[in-house]
């Protein structure tokens, strides 16, 4: 029935531009041409700014407010505080852990930058000066920073809003600076096992306050249309179905009258997550005002009060046979959640799915503690460019094995090679009973050890170290957890963390999908219709993705902790598998055979053993809208799927990094770092190493610059890209990536997710290198960041420099 | 506050506006010229996604004034298409090498480049990154970027060896 006969089978693969091709991106011609469409370049009619009076104090009253000068101002329209929303019950919100957050500060401010009244002004300049003319009247308070002091008896009480509460959203507290306990693992058991052990090791190991920083701040417009009553909100949301449930049930609008739009993201790395004050105060201006309210970040508000990341003061230990099998391992962290608990992760996890942190080893018995705290610091605790907590947990297990390896004087490559999980143990389920699903992590260790020739390096580090000088080699081999998650397991807000396809196939075999998820630069517009062209043997040219609607996208639960892939593209290829059974019936019927007698190939039905007998998709689409249906079947090709994933998605990968350090500076050179990746199925490599080259690249921020630091005042120091670490074209290293392929047995397609495994096992690769490079000198352990300064520092304390 | 007239060339067509003398060039580019292919990344010159041409420099928009700009030759990101509308060949090597993910410091990693290859045709992989420095990317790494501007050094080398 069709001409495709003539063509190869290869040839018809090819057009179809699906699953493993370097197929180029849809959404660059946009951005190319400076035609993207960010929040920030939204333009309504009518449309006026806002902007927030933020607290000079970390912690202190607020003995009064005074706006008058402010709305003197020409141009200044309105000036919002906690009394004004007071009335609207929104000067408080719900956080997604739980606790609930102040929107505009009531009485008492929490932390430096913390809004305090919220301006409305025809243009930014007269909001910027409506800021400076709104006068506040503090009484300090002390100020708690430190938080291993939090818990003590006479630490400053923060929290006087929840005062007397025994529960903070998330299980028992014990002191009114106590957040939360949460434990895993047998305490008993793991005890035994390292009063009884040959070797035990013991590190404090802390992972700064960092922030995620997208090049874009967060932002958004409210538009509340007085007559119909319809809120329109677009903004910066990584997860636009959430932020629409969250408004309904913070505002009290009903869900169907909120259309949350989330347009073009500059990078989200999951600051873009969470629901912020500007949300609130932006709804409300524009319902107040009955006008549309933009509000956009600074970056100094973005990096001081918009979601951190990590800050876990981490105790590891390790227990081990002399020969180096590991037994055990316990874990004790502290977690500072700053002055609100609002974090997100899903719902019933306080610290993420951080029980990851037995990593990829193979030993029965663990134990892991977690306490939350509060601080006079932002709130947040996102996780940056990895799946919730995981970044602390792979560093955690990947420092200690490092600490171990010195301790027992086996090369660090070696005793993880003594010590991994064995392929044929999958599906392995760990100590702290996570699913692994599918592994060659040996394979995978050999083949990097191979492609860097590990045993010449090694022999060069000593020669290196016999003259004096200092030239590390970090290895890491990480499993990250993505794709939450299984329904069983997780949830926001008691919403299930399923993902959603729609697709409609139209006549003429051209599709529209659209999904829950929503890109933020990792090219979904391309690698879902990629999926879907393999699936429905369509070509992606003729596929357009849509996200990021919520009037048209089926619901789903958004882009962060690498879910898309796992969770949308499971999603994605199951709703086309719901079409192809339809299409099956449809080819039948036109071949007029039997279903059973089809055979699917590449792009339409034939007939078993009768190549030339085939109804191609595109034409099945066709008569999916004919006049010659079978018997009974409704017309049309569309289909939804929401797909709730069997188990979480184990990516994993070795990473070796070289570094050379010149102790007279303490610079570090990192001459070279080589990523082997397994993500499972790869869906477009060219995306895949984008991704890579991006999350390695922000691993070595991480590991060489990136914190935010406060002084004994609760200061942020350093809320600006003049102190913050963004690493340039000139620092960042030059990446060899390289793959292995062990597909999930559970997904659909058998991918995995591969956006932020570079940064798990990158910040570890990173660390392990520079402290690998004093590893001869008795240093088991340097604090992250690795900048010139505190290594210059280390070597002067060690008599290296001259 | 009284306004002041500025009038410029912007991507070729002469523009001439009054504005506040505090407005600065990012300002005036996208909220009066409704030229959103510059962005605003941060507010101390560092991010470089304001990035933009004046008078055969490249400038960061966010930190000067429009009336500070009155009398000067602009381009944009809005100007890099060629003259028939096609695709420049930056643009074009940008989308070959995978030199953008986000999108959003593409129009001054863009604007930059074209800067950076009149200045230095034949630049070397250190002057490349070098020459980038005062634009940041969160999502590529440059690894991608270098390779879009090697790429777009050399067909733009290649044009000029055929028109000689």
């Amino acid at each position: 029935m069709t001409d495709a006969a003539e063509m190869t089978h290869e040839e018809r693969e090819a057009t179809l531009g699906g699953i493993g091709c370097a197929r180029k991106r849809k959404e660059d011609i946009r951005f190319i041409q400076g035609k993207g469409n960010f929040t920030d370049d939204i333009k309504l009619p009518d449309m006026v700014f806002g902007d927030f009076v933020r607290s000079a104090y970390a912690h202190a009253m607020i003995k009064s407010i005074n706006s008058e000068a402010a709305l003197k101002i020409p141009g200044v329209l309105a000036v919002l505080t906690a009394d004004d929303l007071r009335p609207l019950n929104l000067h408080w919100m719900p956080t997604l852990a739980g606790d609930t957050q102040a929107v505009l500060a009531d009485e008492k401010v929490h932390f430096q930058n913390q809004e305090i009244a919220f301006v409305i002004g025809i243009d930014r300049y007269a909001v910027s000066d409506g800021v400076q003319a709104v006068e506040v009247d503090y009484e300090e308070l002390p100020v708690l920073v430190d938080p291993k002091k939090a818990l003590d008896a006479d630490a400053p009480f923060l929290r006087t809003d929840i005062e007397g509460k025994d529960d903070a959203g998330q299980g028992p507290r014990t002191h009114p600076n106590h957040i939360f306990n949460w434990q895993a693992g047998d305490k008993d058991a793991t005890d035994r096992v390292f009063d009884s052990a040959d070797i035990t090791v013991k590190e404090e190991i802390y992972h700064p306050r960092v922030h995620p920083c997208p090049l874009e701040t967060v932002g958004c417009v409210a538009d509340m249309n007085p007559v119909s009553g319809q809120l329109t909100f677009y903004g910066t949301f990584q997860a636009p179905h959430v932020v629409r449930t969250i408004v309904s049930m913070i505002a009290g609008l009903p869900e169907h009258k909120i259309r949350v739009i989330a347009p073009d993201i500059g990078g989200g790395f999951g600051n873009k997550v969470g629901a912020y004050p500007g949300y609130v105060c932006s709804i409300v201006g524009s319902i107040v005002l009955k006008r549309p309210v933009k509000w956009v970040e600074s970056r100094i508000d973005n990096l001081s009060t918009t979601a951190f990341a990590r800050d876990y003061h981490m105790t590891g230990e390790l227990a081990a046979t002399k020969d180096g099998k590991i037994l055990a391992m316990r874990a004790n962290v502290l977690a500072d959640h700053g002055a609100f608990n609002a974090h997100a992760q899903p719902t019933k996890w306080p610290a993420g799915l951080f029980s990851i942190c037995t990593g990829s080893y193979d030993f029965p018995t663990a134990f892991v503690n977690v306490d939350g705290v509060f601080t006079n610091k932002a709130p947040g605790g996102v996780s940056y460019r990895c799946s919730f907590r995981v970044t602390e947990a792979v560093y955690l297990i990947e420092r200690m094995v490092d600490v171990l390896a010195q301790k027992l004087d086996i090369d660090p490559a070696e005793l993880r090679m003594k010590n991994l999980i064995q392929p044929e143990q999958f599906p392995y389920t760990s100590a702290l009973d996570w699913e692994y699903d599918s592994g060659n992590y040996p394979a995978a260790l050999e083949k990097a050890m191979r492609s860097v020739k590990y045993d010449e390096l090694r022999k060069e580090q000593a020669e290196k170290r016999a003259n004096g000088e200092l030239m590390g080699i970090g290895v890491s081999f990480f499993t990250e957890i993505c794709g939450a998650g299984p329904a069983k397991a997780c949830d926001i807000l008691g919403i299930a963390m399923f993902e959603s396809c729609e697709i409609r196939i139209h006549p003429t075999g051209s599709v529209t999908a659209r999904l829950g998820t929503k890109s933020q630069g990792q090219a979904h517009e391309t690698t879902y219709a990629q999926i879907l062209a393999t699936e429905l043997g369509i070509p992606s040219d003729d596929i357009t993705i849509e996200e990021g609607d919520t009037d048209t996208a089926p619901y789903g639960l958004g882009t962060y902790g690498s879910r898309s892939t796992p969770v949308g593209g499971a999603a994605a290829a199951i709703a086309a598998r719901k079409i192809r059974a339809k299409a099956q019936k449809i080819a039948a019927h036109m071949l007029e055979v039997s279903e059973d007698d089809l055979e699917w190939d590449i792009d339409g039905f034939q007939v078993k053993g009768l190549p030339e007998k085939r109804a191609a998709m595109k034409e099945i689409a066709f008569a999916a809208y004919g006049t010659n249906l079978p018997e009974g079947m409704e017309r049309g090709l569309e289909s939804v799927d929401y797909y709730d994933p069997p188990n979480f998605t184990y990516p994993f990968g070795a990473y070796i990094c070289v570094v050379d350090i010149d102790k007279e500076t303490g610079q570090v050179k990192v001459r070279s770092f080589y990523a082997l990746d397994d993500c499972g199925t790869r869906i477009n490599p060219m995306v895949i190493e984008g991704q890579i080259h991006g999350g390695l690249t922000e691993a070595f921020a991480v590991a060489m610059g990136q914190i935010i630091d406060f002084d004994e005042d609760g200061n942020i120091l350093g809320a600006t890209l003049m102190d913050y670490f963004l690493p340039t074209a000139v620092e960042t290293p030059t990446y060899v990536t390289d793959f292995t392929v062990t597909p999930s047995p559970h997904h659909p397609i058998g991918a995995k997710g591969v956006g932020e495994s570079p940064h798990v096992g990158g910040v570890p690769a990173f660390s392990n290198a520079v402290t690998n490079a004093f590893a001869h000198l008795g240093v088991s352990h340097m604090p992250m960041p690795h900048t010139a300064d505190s290594i210059w520092k280390k070597c002067k304390e060690l008599g290296l420099t001259g | 506050m009284s306004k002041i007239q500025v009038k410029m060339t912007v991507n070729g067509a002469e523009v001439e506006e009054l504005v506040e003398p505090r407005t600065l060039l990012i300002h005036f580019l996208r909220e009066t010229l409704n030229l959103t292919g510059p962005h605003i990344g941060c507010e101390t010159s560092h991010c470089g996604a304001c990035s933009v041409d004046i008078d055969g420099a490249s400038v960061k928009a966010c930190t000067i004034f429009a009336v500070q700009a009155s009398g000067s030759d602009i381009l944009t990101v809005e100007g890099m298409n060629n003259e028939d509308g096609s695709l420049g060949v930056i643009q074009e090597a940008f989308m070959e090498a995978h030199g953008l993910q986000c999108g959003f410091c593409t129009p001054g990693m863009i604007v930059r480049t074209h800067r950076l290859l009149r200045e230095n045709a034949n630049p070397s992989e250190q002057e490349i990154r070098h020459g980038i420095a005062g634009n940041l990317c969160r999502c590529t790494g440059y690894q991608n970027i270098v390779k879009a501007i090697q790429l777009a050094a050399s067909r733009l080398s290649g044009q000029r060896e055929a028109a000689e």
